[in-house]
Order: structure tokens, then sequence, then C-alpha cells
């Protein structure tokens, strides 16, 4: 292949018409369908291929703005844009596992067009909330060339005991029978704190003995798994399922804003889970930990050469103390947030949850030897995750061929991924 | 086979920014002692492990036994009939001594192992070099010295005819010493060559025929041991003309104490001992010494990186005890460590977050950073330093040694101390940059500040220093004032105590 190169501008400015273009076709077929009456053309649109104009509209605006910003921001200004065999095998390289997701995506869609809806997109949205919120949490112990294999359990402590507290009174089978009805968030505060007390423990043995996360955390998480199923087995509960939740807590997990119904009461736009912007302010507060606070650098220093770190007078031992504690406060809002969503708990929740989100954060650019890991590589990676599990679901493919088809995307994703820096 | 048994002609090797040997020649006779010398750095390991297959040499020739060969890695010098014990051991602890030995040509029985060959076999090596350890027993059980007589009796086990011997007594006391001795007489007997590493010139006149000396990286000559004296291999060690190699220095350290050591003494037995020393403002105390003279344990333990078990450290007239590197920030102790790669430089991180690292706090409120502050202190202490990188976002592993070392200056210039301590400050780069961290040195004391420079480079050492501490063996063995400098009288205090 012939090499060729484009300046930044020219470059930028393909996406925008290509942004443009997406945007003003799909809008527009959007828009026709509040036409009275509907014109014909549009109705075969909405019954091949659903919501294709309105996502096709907003992928056309993500297009349209990365355009714009390579068009006008001054850092890209000047530079230019080269085609050659090795610029695109990189690119190929570097994105290896985003387009193998868009190619997923694609065919997912042509064997089952229904997956082009704005509810599957919103599904997607919702079900990788609490998801991302674990990930992020131990992304932090991931940056320190560790592990926290107690982050499922954790997520299950703060369910049962959220749950415990937060049931209706007059549920006839009450994990605490005489219990009057509590301010909801002291429950909450109640389960996130406990979780954040084995986080002590998990951050004290690793910092003051040594030892290695792998094995500290998966002490603590055997701890855990006990003491909350000896909370869970306590008369009169014996260890039922904890339901009856009440309403004002299952909101916290259930609640869509948003919705839309047309005057047949049927629900013509489902609705924001609140969930995503739970999820959304949970990622901007760890980007901003992570990316703005001398504690977000010392994790990173720590990560990328310990023994420097220790060199530069950074306290070792208090930050990776806040590493897991920090982490273990995300499991346990995670955790009630899950109790929320499925109005219930047992003290199997959250079991594996741990390996998901490690699996998530390492496909999303998380260096297992530490040091390297972005908040935005953490979202696609969770996103990655779910719309493969949601996707696979959609066309019927048996959950048993789904664990083999996600366990070879972590082999291929993270081989892609090394051999990246092999070449250095 | 002709008159030598090994013939190395013009050497040449060299790394990225320096050149580590040059042109040397090392010829050896078969049945022969014959000893390297050289200081530190003078190229006699980087030598032996181009002859080893570790490094493969730029230039020269290697003629083993009359015929040339190209030696590309340790096994095939095996093969070659060529040995090596290493300065440093890194034996499997938790396997057993025997394994250690053979491993990589396990005696085998079919598909298995054959352990009862394996234990008759290291029997009669160690009844060959008399040397009395169970070949079971785990390799990690046994002390240093009796590992370094094991690591003698394996090299022995590869019926080399060549075994290089690099500081082989340095872990050994006076009568395992004697024992050395005794396998190397029968080993010679035998016909086979020792190529004999080592700094203690006593060992050296006794046991060797032939002594190479090399200097910086040269070959200067062989003579016949009978030929020299400690004070001829001191002078052929260390004679050379001193060049401008340094800039010139217009500030004198004042007369006031900033600095005062007493006594201070290491929980272990073999770090330092009763260490005591004073250092004023601007001054340059340099400290010199061989590897191995504690000098890193010692200014690690002042940075706070290590025990120190009594003795006082006193600074400006106050008395403080240093119990973490946060403690000696504090009191304005920075430390530029020896080892960049392994302790100074975050490789994956970017040349801001390296130059700020030490005084992140100065740059936040509450735990949050100021970007801009933080982006400007860091930018102004690059510019001052001369730090050439294409942007502060750059990854700190793609910048050069040198540009390394001055990030890491920058990095310790922003925590505003009084007194430096730069371990091998100019340690692994090019002769430009040196020169460079030179000139800022005598910057830093013209303001007042206070300098401790490891070094163990002679002429570094005598032309940057105002005065210079000796250690050797945790020790120190003498003081010297500029007036009184002499590397030969610096290379007799560095051997005092040894034996």
């Amino acid at each position: 292949m012939k090499e060729r190169t484009i300046p930044q501008k020219k470059f930028g400015l393909i996406f925008i018409v290509i942004g443009a273009v997406l945007l003003a076709a799909g809008g527009t077929i959007f828009l026709m369908g509040f036409v009275d009456p509907v014109p014909a053309f549009v109705k075969t649109i909405s019954k091949k291929v659903f919501d294709l104009p309105v996502l096709a509209a907003l992928i056309g605006a993500c297009v349209l703005g990365f355009g714009l910003n390579r068009y006008c921001n001054k850092k890209f200004s000047g530079g230019s844009v080269d085609f050659s065999r090795r610029s695109i095998t990189a690119y190929l390289t570097n994105n290896a596992i985003i387009l193998a997701l868009l190619a997923l995506v694609v065919v997912i869609c042509f064997i089952e067009p229904r997956f082009m809806q704005i509810r599957v997109v919103l599904d997607i949205l919702t079900q990788s909330s609490t998801r991302l919120i674990i990930a992020l949490g131990i992304c932090f112990t991931l940056l320190i060339a560790g592990t926290d294999l107690s982050a499922g359990r954790m997520v299950g402590l703060a369910a049962v005991i959220s749950t415990s507290m937060l049931q209706n009174l007059d549920y006839g089978n009450r994990f605490f029978p005489d219990m009057p009805l509590v301010p909801i968030i002291l429950p909450i505060l109640l389960a996130i704190g406990a979780c954040m007390l084995f986080g002590c423990l998990n951050g004290f043995l690793v910092a003051k003995y040594d030892m290695h996360p792998f094995i500290a955390t998966l002490a603590v998480q055997v701890i855990i798994y006990g003491a909350c199923s000896l909370y869970f087995d306590l008369p009169p509960n014996k260890s039922q399922p904890i339901g009856g939740v009440r309403s004002d807590f299952a909101w916290l997990g259930q609640y869509k804003f948003f919705v839309i119904e047309n005057e047949a009461g049927k629900v013509v736009f489902p609705g924001f889970s609140i969930l995503i912007p739970i999820a959304l302010v949970v990622t901007a507060v760890i980007w901003f930990i992570l990316n703005k606070t001398v504690f977000g650098k010392n994790v990173y220093a720590i990560g990328g050469n310990r023994e420097a770190a220790v060199v530069s007078g950074v306290n070792v031992f208090k930050t990776i103390m806040g590493i897991f504690i920090l982490a273990s406060l995300l499991y346990g809002f995670a955790g009630v947030l899950e109790a929320a969503r499925t109005a219930g708990a047992t003290n199997q929740y959250g079991n594996g949850y741990e390996l998901d989100a490690i699996a998530a954060c390492v496909v999303g650019g998380v260096s297992l030897n530490g040091g390297v890991g972005k908040v935005s590589g953490i979202i696609s990676g969770v996103l990655i995750f779910t719309v493969i599990q949601y996707g696979l679901q959609f066309i019927n493919v048996s959950p048993m061929w789904q664990q083999v088809i996600k366990g070879i995307i972590i082999a291929v994703a993270v081989a892609i991924d090394l051999s990246k820096y092999r070449k250095k | 086979m002709g008159e030598y048994l090994l013939e190395m002609n013009h050497i040449t090797k060299v790394f990225p920014g320096v050149k580590a040997l040059d042109d040397v020649t090392l010829k050896v006779r078969p049945g022969t002692v014959h000893a390297l010398m050289g200081e530190n750095g003078a190229g006699k390991s980087t030598l032996m492990k181009c002859l080893f297959g570790i490094y493969h040499e730029d230039g020269g020739e290697i003629i083993l036994d009359g015929k040339r060969e190209v030696i590309n890695s340790s096994k095939q010098a095996l093969d070659l009939g060529v040995s090596m014990i290493h300065q440093e051991l890194h034996p499997i602890r938790y396997r057993p001594v025997m394994e250690n030995i053979w491993l990589g040509r396990f005696p085998m029985k079919g598909i298995a192992v054959d352990k009862k060959a394996m234990i008759q076999k290291t029997k009669d090596l160690f009844r060959e070099v008399g040397l009395d350890v169970d070949p079971e027993v785990l390799a990690g059980e046994l002390s240093a010295s009796t590992l370094q007589l094991v690591e003698i009796a394996r090299s022995v086990s590869y019926n080399s005819k060549i075994i290089i011997m690099d500081e082989p007594t340095s872990s050994l006391t006076d009568n395992e010493t004697e024992h050395l001795f005794k396998i190397i007489n029968k080993l010679r007997s035998e016909g086979r060559s020792i190529i004999y590493i080592s700094h203690k010139m006593e060992e050296i006149l006794r046991i060797a025929d032939e002594v190479t000396i090399m200097r910086d990286g040269q070959y200067v000559g062989t003579w016949p041991a009978s030929e020299l004296t400690t004070d001829l291999i001191i002078n052929r060690m260390v004679g050379r003309d001193m060049t401008n190699r340094f800039p010139p220095k217009t500030y004198t350290p004042s007369d006031e104490v900033v600095l005062k050591v007493e006594n201070l003494c290491s929980p272990l037995a073999k770090s330092f001992q009763q260490v005591s020393f004073e250092l004023h403002r601007g001054e340059i105390l340099g400290i010199g010494g061989l590897v191995g003279a504690q000098r890193t344990e010692l200014v690690e333990a002042l940075f706070g990186l290590r025990e120190i078990q009594s003795g006082s450290v006193t600074k400006d007239g106050e008395r403080f005890a240093v119990k973490s590197v946060r403690d000696a920030k504090k009191h304005g102790f920075a430390l530029l460590t020896e080892e960049r790669r392994a302790t100074g430089v975050f490789g994956i991180l970017s040349v801001l977050d390296n130059t700020v690292i030490a005084s992140q706090k100065n740059y936040a409120t509450k735990g949050v950073l100021h970007q801009k502050q933080r982006a400007e202190a860091a930018q102004e202490s690059c510019r001052k330093l001369n730090v050439k990188t294409p942007s502060l976002e750059a990854l700190m592993q793609n910048l050069s040694g040198g540009n390394q070392q001055k990030v890491l200056i920058a990095r310790w210039l922003l925590t505003q101390p009084d007194i430096l301590i730069l371990d091998e400050p100019t340690r692994g780069i090019d002769v430009g940059a040196k020169y460079e961290i030179y000139t800022i040195m005598h910057d830093l004391i013209a303001q007042g500040k206070s300098i401790i420079m490891i070094s163990s480079e002679m002429p570094e050492l005598l032309g940057m220093a105002d005065r210079v501490m000796v250690m050797c063996e945790g020790r120190v063995s003498g003081f010297l004032d500029r007036d009184r400098f002499d590397q030969v009288e610096v290379m007799r205090l560095a051997t005092q105590f040894a034996s």
C-alpha cells in the first residue's frame, strides 16, 4: 500500500462531514416519525431497522464532535495523519478489542435487527453501571500491581446488610421483626461502613506485612463470606432470601426518569435508569482522584516503581491503606445499588464479581504489572463485557457458549495488548 | 597449543554513551594464574563478560587454544572450556546444593533424573576440592562463604581449561581463602588457567603468576607478578593525567558545620560501623572506597531508608532521629540514589510526574493538585537543569540516562534541600552530561547548599570534592583535604583493612 499523508485539518473535516451526514439523515428520519400522518417509508424503516436512525444520529453526533475537536483544537493543528501499512497496523492493534466489538455488534444486528433499539442501548448502560463502580474500585488495587479478590463478597455483604434493615413494616418475614422504620441513609452507611472495615483489614495486611494482595484479599474474602453467612443465618431469618424491600430503597436502583408514554399508555421512550447518572458521578469522582490529587499520583507512582516511590518520600503505607479502603467503599456502594435494583439479597450475592471486574479492567488496558490504566479504558472494558453478554443472550447463544466466548475474549485482548509493549 | 591458551586481542565494547572497553588485550598462558586488576569501572568485569558470552564485543578477536571463536552465550563458553565464578552469587535457595551445581546437565536415567548418580557425582566433586557439605542440603541454608566455595566447586566440575574468578574471596574468611588457594594450586598443576580478579593486593602477589592492569576501559600492560609491588600496582591502576574534565571551582566552603554525624552504627555487623564526620556549608564531601565499602548503606541510613542502631545525627545544631524518608526530607535532606533505574525513575510515568513526585504536596491544597502550579514548577526546574525532553508529557523511559539523571536532580531541588546526597551521580551517563551535572553541583554549593557525593570514579572524586572521606569495609579509614589529594593515598585507605 502506498503511503499517504493527510493534514490534520482535512482529517478533521472528513469526520465532520461524515458525522454531519449521519446526524442529518438519522435526525430527519427520526423527526419525520412525528409528522402526522407518518410517511410510509419511515414506517418501513422503523419496522425493518427499528431505532437505527436515532442511533445513527447519535453516532453521527459523536463523529462530528471528534472531527470538530481535530479541526479546531490547537494541540493537533499543523500536524498531519499518516496512512501507511505501519500506522494502520498500529491503529488496528491498538484498538483491536473495540473494533472486534463493533464487528460483533454489526453481526448481531444482522442476525437480530431488534438489537437496534434505544431500549437495548439503555439496558446495556444500566447493566454496566454497578459493574463499572466495582471495576473502578478494583482498578486502584490493580494499579499498584495488586489485586482484590474480596470485591465480590463485599458486594454481597453490603447487599445483605442494607436489605436486612430496609424491609417493609408489614412484610411477613422480616430480618429484624421489631425494627422500626429507620432513615434510609442509616442502613446504607452501615453496609458501606462494614465493607470499609474489611477494606482496612485488606490494606493493613498488604501495607503492614507486605503481604501479596492476592493472598491477603483471598483470606479476607473467605472471612467476609463466613461473616456474611453468619449474619444471614441469624434467627429468625435462618438463611432465607431477604425480600419485602421498602419501595424508597428499591427506588434507588429501579427509578427511571424521562419515561415517555403515548396517549394509549404505550411506552415510547423507556427512560434512563437512575443507575446511569449515579455511575457517571462515581466515574467523574474517580477520574478526579486518579488524575488531580496527590493520592492518585502516588497510586501511579507506587505502581510504576515502588522503590522509587519510597525513596521519593511517598507515604506508601497510607496510600495502600487508602487504596483498599476507597475500593471497599465503592464495592459497598455497588452492593447497595445492586440490592436496591433487585429488591432483595442473599449471601451468595456478588459471588465472582471481582473476576469480571478484573477482566474488564485488563481488557480496558489496565496493566497487571501496575502503573498503567485509565478511567476511559475501564469504561470501555466494562461496556465491552456487558455488550457481549447482552448481545449473545439477545441472539440466543447458550450460556455455556457465552462463557467460552468471554474467556477467549479475555485471552485474546490481553495477548494483543501485551504484544504492543513487547515491540519496544 | 601455542604459547597462550587464551588471547583476547583489541577487544572493544561500547555501551550507549560509554566506551567500556577500548582496545584491550589479555593473553593467558596455560597452567598459570593470571590476575586482572583495575579500579571500579576499569572494565574488568565487562571484559570477562565478553569472554563468557554474556556481552558480545563490538570489535577485536578471541582466540582459544589457537582457534578463533565467536562466543555468543554462556553455554557456548562452557562448552569451549571457559567457566566463571560470578562476583554476586544467585543460588536457587530452595533447591539442594547438588541441583544448583548440575543445573542444566543433570545425570539422567531414561527420562528421569538420576538422583543417586547426582549425589555420588557431587560427593566426588566435593572430595576433589576438599569441601565437606551434604549434597542434599538446601543452598539457602549455607553461609555466604560456603556458597562461594560451592560455586568454585561448580566451576571446577565443568572441567574447564579456563576458570574466571571474579572477587572469589570477597566473602571468605582467611582460612577459607587459604583453602581456595590450595584448590587453585591444584588446578594450576593440572594445566588449567585461572583468571583472577581481586582488589586485594597481597592475594594477587601471593597467588598470581602474571598481572594485567586495566584503567578506564584501556589496557595498561601485563607484568610477571614477581616484578610487582603493591605500590607499583596502585600507581599503574590510577596513573592517569587529570585533564580538564571538571568545571573550574569558584566557591570555597565556609567553616559552618551543617551536619554532624557521630558514631553511626548499623544493626548489621557487616554494614557501616562507627562512622563520624562533619559536613560544612557549601562543601562537597566526597566519599571514596571500593565496592562493598558500605558507602551506599551509610547514606541510605542517613536518608531514613535503613535502620540505624546507635549514633547521632545533628543538623544545624539540632539533633534528630531519622526514622523515615519523610523525616529526612523535612530536615532538608535529598538523596539521588545509586541505582537510577531501580530506585529513581518511574519509567512509565511522564517527565512531569517524575519531576514533582517528591514535592507534590507543595502544589496541592487538601490533596487536590493545582495542575498549573505543578506544571510550572516542573517546567522551571527542568529548564534550569537543561533537561532535554520533547515535552513534559513524554514518558521518562524514553529519555537518555543523562537526562533522566537531570530530571531526578530537578526532582530533589524542588524539595528545597540544604544537603544533597548524590550516590554515583554520573554513573552510566555520557561525558557531556557529566560535565553539566558537575556544573549544577557547583551552582548548588554557590547557593549555600552542601553536597555529599559518593563516587567510585577516582578522577571525579578528586576533581569535584573539597574533602574526601574514604571508607573501607564499613568503617571510615581516613579523611583527605584538597591539598593532600592523591589517588594512591585514596586507594591505600580504601584497601586498608583488606587482607
